[in-house]
Parts: structure tokens; sequence; C-alpha cells
């Protein structure tokens, strides 16, 4: 089981998902959007999880919360700090959300009540897990987080409601609540996506310190790679709902191994590239509900083989640390092919 | 007859408060939360606050004011019964009691009523609408059911019989006189508070979906926590609103029901008592009809200006012009 964990094998990691599963009925069609997804996060590592829209890392994450409403179904292992989590009942999750693990979400415009003032937010998440803490302390408490995601002078802008604050400062608050029962786990789902670019770098910064202050294993979901490279210590690539491949983030763009994370890596713009214009991926993912034989990458693959048709290729080491799942990839890596 | 509240409207009301639920965030958005901002928006609005200031002044008249007119009992026995003058401003009534005293004395029942009919309402509705928007499923279908029944209970036949059935008795609580004005609260909030569940479950339908409360879930709060802290306050607005609405309703409802005999039996003098008897003889004592009509029409309308003005305030689609 460990072997998913990658490196530091024989730590038990704080975030360790294997084969999972989420799918979804719809009328008579069963759609896989998840589909035994496996990989881990030590404490202290931050691990990105990068993928196209519906590949399903958010849904991989929310199953991680237990956040998965029917009619979804999660199926696989979910274990945090070594805690078999799935399945567990509404109340059993409710102690270990915000307290083992926490989520910051996408989009910070509407992950805050508009109709409470943030200080106030900020000291419920204290209150939520502590019933016993007063609400002088509770307050308290919540100034000192603010102040440590850089909303200051916290007990001033405690007072302002959602709406007054800029969308950088929101997703601080955001954070300040995500950590404030000093969860071991910290997942971000696109933390930065809705901001502009100078407070991306910042509200970036902020979880790397926050990650090495309180040693969080911190799982990164994007699709950017200028966040992967500045901040992730490993790469976990999802493609329909599949891990086609994983390592640390400087094997990765050094020698990607997997045809869809050149693909990816490739289409990345780059200033001194722009008389090529963009490169895109030829075609689309396939729908979820979609059943592709073989590899899902194929139909877009430039490198793609009748083998690939044949069965779903599994994930395997191609270097120390690194897996893909293809079966060129030790050609690949090796620098012999090049999609 | 207002009684009922209707399939359409109460749908239309609930389409309406979904819509405006969102509040559009803007850099431009004052200091000062919703509340302050809907205040200032309901200042604004002329026709809202006459009819607030005309609310204040029958509150104040029936009573404080009161206490300031001739007795309601007190027969005028050297007088026969005679139209507006100084003594009695709104005339005497057919045995020569003081006609505003009567209409102050009634005003003071049909008001705790109608205050009374939409605080009940009001709890009933948010407390089943909640649970059924946020729980949905077969707690949804269950609730929503019921609801519908007591909206399509027919109001008149109910009343009726409730009324005629009388004083029931509560075992140690007492007994309940349904003709009286307490057992005429508890019968009107049964059959007002449908539209207030449908309100409130559209709402938080609609709530329940949006990223803070899965933000509240994702920190461990429990589902009570978040149906009182993240789901009912954002949408007060719509819950204030139809409360006020209710209040109007029930002051028609229940003149109509005294005036037919079915509401607040007499001697409890409510507004609708006060026509109830004054209206075969319309041509000869005209003021026992026009002034008690008049002030609950005045009433009524002022209720509905008030209740037009928080629904603009709380409509944040309305803020963009002001």
């Amino acid at each position: 089981m460990n072997a998913a964990a990658g490196f530091g094998d024989d730590l038990q990691p704080a975030l360790q998902v294997t084969g999972l599963t989420v799918e979804f009925t719809l009328g008579r069609a069963v759609v896989r959007a998840v589909a035994g997804a496996s990989f881990s996060v030590q404490r202290g590592e931050t691990v990105a999880l990068v993928g196209e829209s519906g590949s399903g890392k958010t849904l991989s994450a929310l199953a991680a919360m237990g956040l998965v409403d029917p009619p979804g179904r999660v199926s696989g292992a979910v274990r945090i700090d070594g805690q078999a989590v799935l399945g567990l009942r509404e109340d059993e999750w409710r102690t270990l959300r915000g307290r083992k693990v926490a989520m910051v979400f996408q989009d910070p415009m509407t992950s805050l009540n508009p109709a409470h003032r943030i200080g106030r937010q900020v000291a419920e998440a204290i209150r939520v897990h502590d019933a016993g803490v007063s609400r002088r302390d509770a307050r308290d408490r919540a100034f000192a987080l603010l102040e440590r995601v850089g909303i200051a002078p916290a007990a001033a802008r405690a007072r302002d409601y959602p709406h007054q604050l800029s969308g950088g400062q929101r997703q601080r608050v955001m954070i300040a609540m995500a950590i404030a029962n000093q969860p071991d786990v910290l997942i971000a789902d696109e933390p930065t996506t809705a901001l502009d670019v100078t407070t991306q770098a910042q509200v970036l910064d902020l979880l790397r310190d926050l990650q090495r202050e309180m040693g969080l294993a911190l799982l990164l979901i994007t699709h950017d790679f200028g966040v992967v490279a500045g901040i992730a210590d490993r790469v976990v690539v999802m493609y329909a709902g599949r891990v086609v491949e994983e390592g640390p983030v400087d094997a990765i763009f050094a020698s990607a191994a997997h045809p869809y994370t050149r693909a990816l890596l490739a289409s990345v713009p780059t200033v001194g590239a722009a008389r090529g214009g963009l490169r895109a991926i030829v075609g689309a993912p396939p729908n979820p509900g979609e059943i592709v034989a073989g590899c899902a990458f194929a139909p877009r693959c430039p490198l793609a083989e009748d083998r690939c048709v044949a069965q779903v290729p599994e994930l395997r080491p191609v270097a120390e640390h690194q897996r893909a799942a293809c079966v060129l990839a030790d050609q690949i890596a090796a620098g012999r092919l090049s999609p | 007859m207002s009684m009922r509240v209707g399939d359409e409207s109460g749908r239309a009301r609930a389409e309406s408060n979904d819509a405006g639920l969102a509040p559009t965030a803007t850099v431009r958005s004052p200091r000062g939360g919703e509340w302050r901002r809907a205040l200032r928006s309901f200042r604004r609005h002329t026709v809202a606050m006459i009819g607030l200031g005309f609310l204040v002044f029958i509150f104040l008249a029936c009573f404080v004011g009161v206490h300031f007119a001739p007795s309601p009992t007190e027969q005028a026995l050297l007088e026969p019964t005679h139209g507006p003058s100084w003594d009695h401003w709104f005339g005497t009534d057919e045995i020569s009691r003081d006609e505003l005293s009567r209409v102050l004395h009634g005003g003071q029942v049909t008001l705790k009523l109608a205050v009374g009919v939409a605080i009940l309402t009001t709890v009933i509705g948010v407390l089943i609408g909640a649970v059924a928007g946020f729980y949905r499923g077969w707690v949804d279908e269950l609730l929503m059911r019921f609801t519908d029944l007591w909206i399509a209970l027919p109001a008149l036949p109910f009343l009726a019989v409730a009324v005629s059935i009388g004083t029931v008795s509560l075992g140690p609580l007492g007994s309940l006189d349904l003709g009286g004005p307490l057992g005429m609260t508890l019968l009107l909030s049964l059959l007002l508070w449908g539209s207030i569940a449908r309100v409130v479950r559209g709402a938080t339908l609609s709530l329940r979906e949006r990223e803070f409360v899965d933000a509240a879930r994702a920190i461990g709060s429990t589902n009570r926590r978040i149906i009182w802290r993240h789901v009912l306050p954002n949408c007060l607005g719509p819950i204030i609103v139809n409360a006020t609405l209710v209040i109007a309703e029930a002051i028609l409802v229940e003149s109509t029901l005294s005036f037919l005999g079915f509401g607040i039996q007499p001697p409890t003098p409510t507004w609708g008592n006060l026509l109830t008897n004054s209206i075969s003889n319309i041509e000869d004592t005209w003021w026992l009809v026009v002034f008690p009509g008049a002030v609950i029409f005045l009433t009524v309308l002022a209720v509905n200006f008030v209740g037009d003005g928080l629904r603009d305030a709380f409509d944040p689609r309305r803020q963009v012009r002001a």
C-alpha cells in the first residue's frame, strides 16, 4: 500500500488515497468521475494535483473530505493519519473536518457567508470544534489567526463584511478558517485561480509559509504549472479520473514520462515562445460517462499504438520516485520518444 | 377572499425571492452590512416611510391614545345615536357608545392578532421550510405535501367548524376558546403559514448550494449550525417581507371572518365585528361603516406599502440605480 507514497515509504502518510472511485448514476448510465486514483501526501510535504477540468481533481479532494453528496458514490480507501475514513458516519466526519483535514475552496468570493463579519466567521470555525471556548477567547484567537494570514490590523478588519475585502484578502480569511483548528492535512482547491497574478503569488507564499510552520500536508489542486513549480514538492497528474503520472517536481519538469504530462507542459505559454502561438492538446478529454477502451488519453495521443487501446496501462516506475501509466513511459522519459 | 394564499402568488413570491437572494458584492458597496444598506434603501422609499408613519400612528392610537378617548362601553343614554361631533369624533353607535373608542379597542384586538399570526406563521413556516429545503429528498416531499394540505384547506368551512366547536379543553393547560382572540390567532396561523414555508424552502434550496455552505461543512459545522448561521441569516429579507404581508392578510381575513360571523365572537370588539351590524343600516348611520372601514383599509394599505419598501430594500438588483 505504502508504495503509493512515492518517497518516504517508511512513514505513514498524513493523507493516503488508494484506489479511489467516485461514481454517479445518471438515469441508467454510471458516470465514473474518479476511477481508481491513488496518491498520498506526507506531513510537511506539498503535493500538486494537476489535471484539466473534469479530470477528477476536485472530486478526489471532496471525497477525502467526505463531502461527496449522494447520488455520488465513493469507494476505495482514504486514510487520514492512518485512520480509514470512508464510510464514517456524518457525525464522525464532522469531528475530523477542520481538525484533521481542512479545505480552502476555489472561489473566495462565494465561500464566505455574506451575512456575517469575517471575524465572526473565523471565530465560528474555532467554536465549531470547541464548544467550551468563550466568545471572547474565540474572538481573540480569531484576531491572532487573521493577523497570521496577513489581515491587519485584525481587530479593525474583523468587523468587515466579506464584500468589503478584496479577493486576495477573502482567500486569506478562508485560509485562516481552514487552519483554525491546526489540521494535519490542508487541501487547497485552486486557491489562486480566482485571483489576479500578483495576489496569487502572495497567497501561495502564505500557504507555503503556513505549511512549513505547521508541518501541514498540503494537497494543492491546480492546473497552473507556474504554481506547481513555485510551491510543490511532488506532482500527481490526473487524466479522466486516473492518476497518469506522479513524481518529484523536478523530475516531472525535466523528464515527464507520460505523453499527457508532456502535452500539458508544452501547452504552458512562455514569454519567449510567443511567435509559435499557443500549443493546445488536440481533441477533448473523454466524457466521464464514456467508456474508453485502454488508455483514456490514447485518442488524443500522438504516440498511440494498438496496444494502448487494448488495456488500461498501470502506473509503473520509470525512475526513482517517478511513476507513469504509459506503455511507452521508459522511452519517453529517456528522451528516445517525443510526443 | 384574500384568505387563501393561492398557489400562484406563493410560487411567484418564492421565485422573486430566489432570484433576489444573491447579494452581488461590488467594490462600490458602501461600508456596513447588508442591514445598513437595506435600511438606507428603505428610508429612501417615500411611500413605505409614509406607510410606516401611519402604522406607528395607528399602533400608538390603539395602545396609548385609547386611554384618552371616551369609554367604549359607556352609553350616552341621553343622546340619540349621532354622527361625528367634537365630543365623539367617529360618532356614536346604535346604543350610543363612542365609536372612536370602539375602533381603538377593536384595533388592539385585531392588531395583536395580526402580529401574533405573523410571528407564529413565521416560526412554523421558517422551521418547516428550512428543514424541507435543507434536507430535500423524502423529508422535503413529506413536509411540502403537508404544507400543500394546509394551503389547500378550505378556510371558511374549517373556521366555521372550529368556531362552532367553541371552547375546547386543553387538559392541564386550561381551556381555549376557538372563537376568542387567542383561538383565532392560532387558527389563522395554521391557515397562513404555508406561503412562508414555501418561500423559505425555495431560498434554502438555493442557499444550500452556495459555496459558503460547503465551506462551513468543510470546517465541521453541524447541519443545525449551517441552517441557523448560514442559511437563515441570508434569507431574512424574504422572511421579513413575508411576515409583513401576513400582517396585512391577517387583518383582512379577521375582518372578513368577523363580518361573516366566523371570526372572533362578540362582544369582543374587533375591526371586523364593528362592521358586522352597521352595514345593514349604512343609509342611516354611515359613519359606523365608513370610519372602521377606512381604518381597516388604510392600515392594510400601509402594511403593504411597508412590505413593498422592505422587498425593494432587500432586493440587491434595485441597489444599482441608487
